[in-house]
């Protein structure tokens, strides 16, 4: 398979993904 | 005391301006250039005159922004880090920051110094360290969409993602 991080698109997919999941992960601690 | 956030959060947003504007330019402008140079045979004006200067901004530009960062963060440095109290948003771009301060440090750095010559190396250890620097620079340009956002969340837009 080949690295994404190797395109700018793939590259940019990838730190979307990452804010997506980690939105998630934020908003499930607690305040 | 109010004078130190306010010149912290200043000169965390100029420094940052400048760290990830010259990762930006490395990742869409010098990669694609430098491949387009070597393949004329005009690369050597990009290696040493280009790529020295705007690394030695990039690298302490780095550093300069993740010390205003703690600065500005003050007292609430162990929450954001813990990512308690209310300080998980920023906390998680508190941890890109410095996981992206690593990479400068660690990686690109020391790996672009035998790219650029400025380090010995044999044509193998060039190959090798050219790998490397690449793909940590472009976690970096992954990890600032993430840190961006929290960045910019964390405090004034809150309220809108709800976090």
């Amino acid at each position: 398979m080949k690295n994404p991080l190797d395109s700018l698109w793939g590259t940019i997919i990838c730190g979307l993904i990452l804010t997506a999941i980690l939105y998630y992960v934020v908003k499930s601690i607690p305040l | 005391m109010d004078y130190v956030p306010a010149l912290a959060r200043w000169l965390h947003l100029m420094a940052g301006v400048m760290w990830i504007g010259l990762l930006y330019y490395f990742n869409f402008v010098q990669v694609a250039a430098m491949k387009a140079a070597t393949a004329e045979g005009t690369q050597a004006g990009i290696a040493k005159h280009v790529a020295p200067r705007a690394l030695l901004f990039f690298r302490w530009s780095a550093v300069v922004t993740w010390l205003a960062g703690a600065a500005l963060l003050g007292n609430q440095l162990g929450n954001a880090f813990t990512l308690s109290h209310g300080m998980a948003g920023i906390g998680v771009g508190a941890w890109l920051g410095t996981i992206m301060l690593f990479n400068v440090w660690a990686l690109i750095w020391p790996n672009q110094q035998k790219i650029l010559g400025l380090k010995p190396a044999t044509d193998e250890e060039k190959n090798k360290a050219r790998r490397v620097a690449f793909l940590a620079s472009r976690t970096n340009v992954a990890l600032s969409i993430p840190l961006l956002f929290f960045m910019a969340g964390g405090w004034s837009h809150r309220a809108i993602f709800g976090l």
